[in-house]
């Protein structure tokens, strides 16, 4: 479970958000919703670490390691690594041949999971969008992370190729219980997909059931 | 040729070069590192023509240069997009400092253009010694964060996503990358160190796809380059920095070609 209680965040003198109190149970698959700049990239961040939080608290089991999917990456059409060697780049060095092995194994079984077994010769610079966010998501989960987060993977994909890695992310939510911590700006991807959303505005952060997601909360600059 | 005692030590030098080299290109390359990997053979110039004048061996002088200089490019770099104006200023002050310094000293010209082209024959075995140290030490560092360097610099934001920590893992790469030119300059000469920290890697690139293959092949062509060198320059007197640059950039265009070949089969 991950709590915040009065939670708080300032760049500076800049408030971000405060009085941010929610939870988030295990096995929920959740959207952040809100515009541009409101904060839900800094509230993940402040969930892994990687941001120091201004006052307030964030419960987060320690046990409960996060595999994080973030939005942009440099891969051009140049790039070397095929989807496996990419996947490949989140283990660490083990000299024991056994420890190997199971990481070898862990590998073939992520990509059974995310639907790359086929593909995992390509090399990644030659992939489809598709097939990129979905190296993305393999290599985040190779630690076995019990929280997702996927920072607006679905962004430049198309129609088809978004429900296709919705499903899947679907899939890996309700077969392994997963907690999925969705950040988008998709009104169709949210309702269809998510239990409930946390939505940012007002410089506060409030947590509100699915039905009472509307499309207006998604329209840029928000409210 | 090796009845010649140059011969072995150049030999042997340029050996330790090319392994050093190729597995360094590799990161260098991925890191998008090749302009800063060239600015750095011309402060190595700099440095080692301030061993000159302050008495020191050029060697040092180059690794004081080039380890001062990478940091302060690294940490004035802190925007990527500041990175390339970051290094054009430093490459700039040293430049000047390089042709101050050696105006300064005592020492000939020629001497400046062994430093700047690279000799075969001004390598003495004490030298090959040290170098042979350095690129020990280079390749150690390399192993010892290999995982993580691989990580960093094949999917930087992937590596700070998973908590990696991408600042040591830079500056410790450039403290490899500054002793790499300073142990390339001996033989190839500083102006064109960069041939074998850039291009075997980046051929590699067309070629193969992981990260221990690329390393292997970028390893494989630097060493073919530098020997092949080594012989024509032996059989024909002409710079040995000449046949090892033209091999590197007739493999580089070959390895392109079958990359495009492949795309279109």
């Amino acid at each position: 479970m991950i709590e915040a209680k009065n939670l708080e965040k300032r760049f500076g003198k800049q408030l971000v958000f405060k009085d941010v109190n929610f939870k988030i149970n295990d096995g929920e698959f959740i959207s952040l919703i809100g515009h541009n700049g409101s904060g839900k990239t800094t509230l993940v961040k402040i969930m892994m670490g990687l941001e120091k939080k201004s006052g307030g608290e964030i419960i987060i089991d320690k046990k409960q390691t996060i595999g994080y999917v973030p939005q942009f990456r440099n891969i051009d059409l140049d790039y070397p690594l095929d989807i496996e060697q990419f996947v490949r780049l989140n283990l660490k060095w083990k000299l024991s041949p056994t420890k190997r092995r199971e990481d070898n194994k862990l590998v073939n079984e992520i990509l059974e999971k995310t639907h790359l077994t086929e593909l995992k010769n390509r090399p990644l610079g030659l992939a489809s969008g598709g097939e990129k966010q979905k190296a993305y998501l393999a290599q985040s989960l190779l630690n076995d992370p019990k929280v997702l987060i996927l920072d607006e993977s679905t962004a430049s994909l198309d129609v088809e190729v978004k429900m296709q890695l919705m499903d899947l992310v679907q899939e890996l939510n309700k077969k392994f219980k997963l907690t999925v911590i969705f950040i988008t700006h998709d009104y169709e991807l949210s309702k269809k997909y998510t239990n409930r959303a946390l939505f940012f505005a007002n410089k506060t952060i409030k947590p509100i059931s699915i039905d009472d997601v509307s499309e207006d909360m998604f329209e840029l600059g928000g409210r | 040729m090796f009845g010649y005692e140059f011969m072995r030590e150049a030999f042997i030098a340029s050996t330790f070069i090319a392994i050093t080299a190729g597995i360094v290109g590799v990161f260098v390359v991925s890191r998008n590192m090749s302009f800063l990997s060239h600015t750095l053979s011309e402060i190595g110039f700099a440095g080692a023509s301030f061993g000159v004048l302050i008495g020191i061996s050029p060697l040092a002088g180059m690794i004081l240069f080039t380890m001062v200089s990478s940091i302060a490019v690294g940490s004035l770099s802190t925007e990527s997009s500041r990175r390339e104006a970051s290094i054009s200023t430093i490459s700039s002050l040293f430049i000047g400092l390089g042709i101050l310094f050696l105006s300064l000293s005592s020492q000939s010209s020629s001497y400046a253009t062994n430093i700047l082209f690279g000799s075969i024959v001004g390598i003495s075995s004490k030298e090959v010694q040290q170098l042979m140290i350095l690129a020990v030490v280079v390749i150690f560092i390399i192993l010892l964060f290999y995982k993580s360097l691989a990580f960093d610099s094949f999917d930087h934001i992937g590596a700070s996503a998973a908590g990696l920590k991408t600042r040591f893992l830079s500056v410790a790469f450039l403290i490899t990358l500054a002793l790499s030119v300073s142990i390339g300059s001996q033989i190839v000469g500083s102006m064109l160190v960069f041939v074998l920290l850039t291009l075997p890697g980046a051929t590699a690139r067309y070629l193969v796809h992981s990260v221990p293959k690329l390393i292997m092949v970028s390893v494989g062509l630097s060493l073919a380059g530098v020997w092949l060198g080594l012989y024509l320059a032996f059989i024909t007197n002409w710079p040995v920095t000449f046949f090892i640059s033209s091999f590197e950039v007739i493999v580089y265009f070959l390895g392109l070609s079958y990359k495009n070949w492949k795309l279109n089969h």
